[in-house]
């Protein structure tokens, strides 16, 4: 019996995905489009002074991420479903968390791209520094909960029909804890005002992200299985 | 000896709707088994749950000695399975999936290998091309390619020939010839009579869940087999 090992499996589909990202473009280059029009429709939209500008970036910022994100779950997805590549992973002797995790990563890598073009561009935008540690560490806790709801449910919905339209319906429910806590950790690190204040939301955030991963990781072969 | 595959008192329902109902099937080593019947017959089911794709409601499945579902990875490591869709990644390059899927099959490869895999198939000289150019017998040639890279025992073939002219047709059946004469059992649903009477060593007619008619096929025409199938099913071919 030559079972994968877990760890070569998730490895071989963050590779693939990688490898049709780069030649294609299809899935960063349709996120990073839109969040740059986001963030520009967004910056003509609120004309404010300097500090109503430093507390509606941060929810600027996660309205952007999320809704890119989207974007871009539903896609990874769509390329797993569209030749039946979904069963072909579910083919191989390789468990069916190695398939989640694999396509784990495969997303928050693309959705954190799409964050890494974000920053400098809102920074510039908004006349506000982004690149301050704790907004980072928000982001990567908060793009780790989103993408990891987003992949299980993206999952089920890209079996259906309305899929574009169902996963931010059947997604933002789920995923608001995270949102939640993503926005209040950012807005209070932005803010200026005291550590103590804010460093409860980043706290709340790492734990609903481990309770996320491991919930989703045991719940995907359900999804997956008829 | 112990069949390479068997089911037991095989059951799938959708709700309260009966798709197979209480299968006894076998299918020896080195067999070449055709598995016939009309739309909703449960060919596809029956597959499904062989790769272990699917569960049954009830009943037992064997495949190699291994016992689905709760064996299931070590069954998937023993079947290559071509569908009619083709299960490849087409922003990638024929060489690029099958390195992938190599990896997922725990099967060392490299560049020698896959270039005797693809010239196996006649695409020795497009291993570098991306799969969304290749036309649909090429996908599906490079797809059973796919199907052999970790050498498995058992080959299933779900309706492989959906979409395919006359030359990947023809194609095809070299490539199916070639991997029956290799050693592999095959399973394959089809609603091409004359073809499973051409290729395969046994024909099972499917009708309404369960098996209708289970005859070799050595010495018997097309036109012989349709008549059976018309015979199980009451339509003619293809209905």
């Amino acid at each position: 019996m030559k079972t994968t090992p877990f760890f070569k499996a998730v490895m071989a589909i963050v590779r693939k995905d990688l490898q049709a990202e780069m030649r294609g473009r299809e899935l960063v280059g349709a996120m990073g489009i839109f969040a740059l029009l986001s963030i520009l429709i967004f910056s003509f939209a609120l004309e404010l002074d300097r500090e109503a500008r430093t507390e509606v970036i941060s929810g600027v910022l996660w309205v952007t991420v999320i809704f890119s994100s989207i974007l871009g779950l539903n896609r990874s997805l769509a390329m797993e479903r569209d030749q039946g590549n979904l069963d072909a992973l579910l083919l191989a002797p390789i468990g069916r968390g190695a398939v989640y995790v694999g396509k784990l990563i495969g997303n928050y890598i693309f959705t954190l791209a799409i964050s890494a073009i974000l920053l400098p561009v809102m920074s510039a935008l908004y006349s506000v520094s982004l690149f301050d540690p704790f907004v980072l560490l928000t982001l990567l806790l908060g793009v780790l909960g989103f993408t990891t709801v987003g992949t299980l449910l993206a999952t089920m919905t890209v079996q259906t029909r309305a899929r574009e339209a169902l996963l931010p319906i059947v997604m933002m429910p789920v995923a608001l804890p995270i949102i939640l806590a993503a926005v209040r950790a950012s807005t209070g690190a932005l803010s200026g005002s005291a550590q103590g204040d804010w460093i409860g939301w980043v706290q709340i955030l790492g734990a609903l992200d481990a309770i996320f991963v491991v919930m989703c990781f045991f719940l995907f072969p359900f999804v997956v299985e008829e | 000896m112990t069949p390479l595959i068997e089911t037991k008192g095989l059951t799938k329902a959708f709700g309260l709707m009966p798709v197979l109902r209480k299968l006894e099937f076998t299918v020896e080593r080195g067999e070449f088994v055709a598995l016939l019947g009309h739309n909703g017959s449960g060919k596809s089911t029956l597959m499904r749950m062989l790769c272990g794709l699917s569960k049954p409601t009830a009943g037992t499945i064997r495949v190699g000695g291994w016992e689905l579902p709760n064996e299931a990875d070590a069954v998937r490591s023993q079947i290559g399975v071509v569908s009619h869709k083709t299960l490849l990644y087409d922003t990638l390059t024929a060489r690029e999936n099958l390195r992938f899927f190599a990896s997922l099959y725990n099967t060392p490869i490299d560049d020698a290998k896959i270039n005797a895999a693809l010239t196996r198939v006649g695409l020795g000289k497009r291993g570098d091309d991306l799969v969304r150019g290749f036309s649909r017998g090429m996908q599906q040639r490079l797809s059973i390619a796919r199907a052999l890279l970790h050498s498995p025992d058992v080959l299933i073939f779900d309706e492989p020939y959906t979409g395919l002219d006359q030359d990947g047709s023809i194609a095809l059946d070299g490539l199916l010839k070639d991997a029956h004469s290799a050693g592999h059992t095959i399973l394959m649903a089809t609603h091409d009579l004359d073809r499973a009477a051409a290729l395969a060593t046994r024909a099972v007619i499917l009708s309404r869940g369960v098996i209708g008619v289970d005859m070799p096929l050595e010495g018997v025409s097309g036109s012989q087999l349709a008549e059976a199938y018309r015979r199980v099913t009451g339509v003619a071919a293809g209905g």
